[in-house]
């Protein structure tokens, strides 16, 4: 009996002894709504397309307004195009409100970013409320399930895509391509610096 | 009886992960000595001088010329910091204006797994006027215990340069007027104003 005493008492302390160090979290923290699957494998997927070939196009439902065709920018505008694998995960969750901070940066450079997920749009819409206004479209590539991500050779055999980065010059060709490992977020200097190339 | 200590180490075991949840990644807290964090000096004179510094080499937090030294945990990506960068501005200038706490105490910032060029971008887009730091390769952050963003520590500057925490929190100004957020942090300094 005294031994079971014991064992309650030292389990009672547990959490004194750990709590005593642990900060307190607002409860509304964003952090605390995103599900984080841990490490993953750093890349799980075969680009289907180079640098130097023309991209592939595309439309898809955009989070405001009407879809966006990619070749719609043809002649206007350099596009970078975001692929991100899912919302409310950590390292995405930060990525694009970077980009927002950075659009002075992207417009310098007369280009524009199109953010692709493999989700719904209803899911995109209460993910991205929490990164402020995005100054750039949002786009859904959730149906048919990653057609899009899948035809530029970065959807994972998960479903979802690779963290990517494919920069579309204004002719509509393939000049940058970077497939960053999934759980690291992509370096922007490195993504300005191949913009910068594109200039006349 | 031999149950016993099996029963004993069952309970335990069971209770393991909410010790390892609470204990997990802590930072620094009040009365703990901060970790010897090592910071390139700014390249711009103005924030050397800021800073105390005697010359443009890496220098620990220590020897920062300051009683107190705020330090504030941000990252370019964290639309929370990127919030509350205005109101961490007006902190600084509520610092600056005040002679109660001028030369006092010192405010930094660490950009936690942010290149020297993301530092930049989060500098310019907030006019931020206090010395900004890059920590790409997350050194600092695993110091500080991996912390979340944004994040304040105060910390007490010794004499002999030891520098001890009396503030470890989360989160920024959270809405409050930067001379109220000021006086709660800097009441457990242990200094008089």
């Amino acid at each position: 009996m005294r031994i079971i005493a014991a064992a309650v008492a030292a389990l009672l302390l547990l959490p004194v002894l750990g709590g005593s160090r642990a900060p307190a979290q607002p409860a509304t923290w964003q952090e605390d709504m995103l599900y984080d699957p841990g490490p993953l494998a750093p890349i799980d997927s075969r680009l289907k397309v180079r640098v130097g070939e023309p991209a592939p196009d595309f439309t898809l439902p955009a989070l405001h307004g009407e879809p966006v065709t990619l070749s719609r920018y043809r002649g206007q505008k350099n596009v970078v195009l975001s692929f991100v694998p899912a919302a409310w995960t950590p390292v995405c969750s930060d990525q694009w409100p970077g980009y927002n901070l950075a659009r002075a940066l992207f417009e310098a450079r007369d280009a524009i970013v199109l953010g692709i997920t493999v989700d719904n749009l209803p899911t995109l819409h209460a993910w991205t409320r929490q990164m402020g206004q995005l100054w750039f479209p949002v786009l859904s590539d959730f149906w048919p399930h990653g057609a899009v991500a899948e035809r530029y050779g970065v959807l994972r055999s998960d479903g979802v895509s690779e963290r990517a980065i494919f920069i579309v010059d204004q002719r509509g060709l393939i000049r940058y391509i970077e497939v960053s490992d999934i759980n690291r977020r992509p370096d922007l200097e490195s993504c300005i610096g191949e913009l910068e190339k594109l200039a006349p | 009886m031999k149950r016993a200590p099996c029963l004993i180490l069952a309970i335990l075991l069971a209770a393991a992960p909410a010790l390892g949840a609470a204990g997990g990644g802590l930072a620094p807290q009040p009365g703990d000595i901060l970790p010897v964090i090592e910071l390139e000096a700014p390249g711009d004179a103005d924030q050397l001088r800021y800073l105390g510094l005697q010359a443009a080499e890496p220098f620990r937090i220590g020897d920062i010329q300051s009683e107190v030294v705020i330090l504030q945990v941000f990252s370019m990506y964290c639309p929370h910091c990127q919030r509350e960068a205005p109101d961490v501005n007006r902190l600084f200038e509520t610092i600056e204006a005040d002679r109660r706490y001028r030369g006092r105490v010192k405010l930094i910032g660490i950009g936690a797994g942010n290149s020297g060029f993301e530092v930049g971008v989060f500098r310019q887009s907030f006019t931020i006027p206090f010395p900004l730091f890059a920590d790409e390769s997350l050194t600092i952050h695993r110091q500080l215990g991996e912390v979340r963003t944004p994040y304040f520590f105060g910390v007490r500057i010794a004499e002999d340069g030891a520098a001890r925490v009396f503030y470890s929190r989360p989160g920024g100004l959270d809405g409050a007027a930067p001379h109220k957020f000021l006086k709660i942090l800097l009441e457990n300094a242990g200094l008089q104003w």
